[in-house]
């Protein structure tokens, strides 16, 4: 109970992807749907920095480091295309963008 | 013990801030809660070592991030309330929690099945810092400069995307005139 094991952050991260995918699933608005992204990026971060520290090897880090640089990109150019598609539309609604469908 | 405490508080601090975030129907609300719970989880990596990437953690996520979402969300409609699809919660929890679980077995697999040993262990008596740099810039020279490059291109696109036509809003022209501006550029691109 009071020896935190790589079993204790495995499971801590499972929960924050868990909460992230409920978010993913059950928005409409596509600048909350970024945010449960986020968090899906950053539970597996945490599982990355924790093998990483227990297994005393840095690979895991560098992943996480790479990780948060596309996190950063994606945030960029998705902002972007929210942007241009808000000025165009003037709703963010992932149900109204169904331009597609064919 | 000191450990056990900081790891259980921050866990339950993290988890009650995404858990806000993925809940509330405020979008403010949704940005403040995020931008704690990035906060919050840096506390991990400095628990676990990883000085380095904890800094990364607060200076990109809070800082770069959150300035970016905040300075988004000047462009929508933020007061008015999010609305949310009334789906079958009993399938998003289940699939959520099934998809979740698959993800630990991905990551934990090889370590259960085989003896692992470290790549690039960890070599005494030099900061977590210094470790970061000499594997990054030997091992992962090339990962490193790619991901540069990747967000140069993210920042020209950014810049292309949200700075077109800062000057006139789209959203207050008649449609008219939206097809107008529209035909020139296309002129512009075909000359």
């Amino acid at each position: 109970m009071m020896e935190i094991t790589l079993n204790h952050y495995l499971v801590l991260s499972t929960i924050l992807f868990a909460i992230g995918l409920v978010g993913v699933m059950r928005r409409k608005n596509l600048l909350m749907l970024f945010f449960a992204t986020e968090i899906l990026l950053n539970s597996v971060n945490i599982a990355f920095a924790a093998i990483s520290h227990f297994y005393g090897d840095l690979t895991g880090q560098m992943f996480a480091f790479f990780v948060i640089a596309i996190a950063a990109s994606e945030v960029a150019v998705g902002l972007g295309l929210l942007i241009v598609w808000h000025k165009r539309h003037g709703n963010i609604d992932l149900d109204t963008m169904s331009t597609m469908r064919g | 013990m000191f450990e056990a405490v900081a790891f259980y508080l921050f866990a339950f601090l993290t988890i009650a801030m995404f858990f806000i975030t993925v809940t509330t129907s405020q979008a403010l609300y949704a940005l403040t809660a995020l931008a704690a719970g990035m906060i919050f989880i840096s506390a991990f990596f400095f628990i676990l070592g990883a000085d380095f990437l904890g800094a990364v953690q607060i200076v990109v996520y809070s800082g770069a991030v959150m300035a970016l979402y905040a300075f988004g969300m000047m462009f929508f409609d933020t007061t008015r309330d999010v609305k949310e699809k009334h789906g079958n919660k009993l399938i998003v929890s289940g699939l959520s929690i099934l998809v979740a679980v698959l993800v630990v077995v991905i990551i934990a697999a090889p370590i259960v099945s085989t003896n692992m040993s470290a790549s690039y262990p960890m070599t005494e008596g030099v900061g977590n810092t210094q470790e970061v740099g000499m594997v990054l810039f030997t091992k992962y020279l090339v990962p490193f400069e790619v991901a540069a490059v990747m967000l140069l291109v993210a920042m020209i696109a950014g810049i292309v995307l949200a700075g077109k036509k800062m000057d006139l809003s789209l959203t207050l022209m008649s449609d008219d005139d939206v097809r107008q501006v529209k035909e020139e550029e296309n002129k512009k691109v075909l000359s």
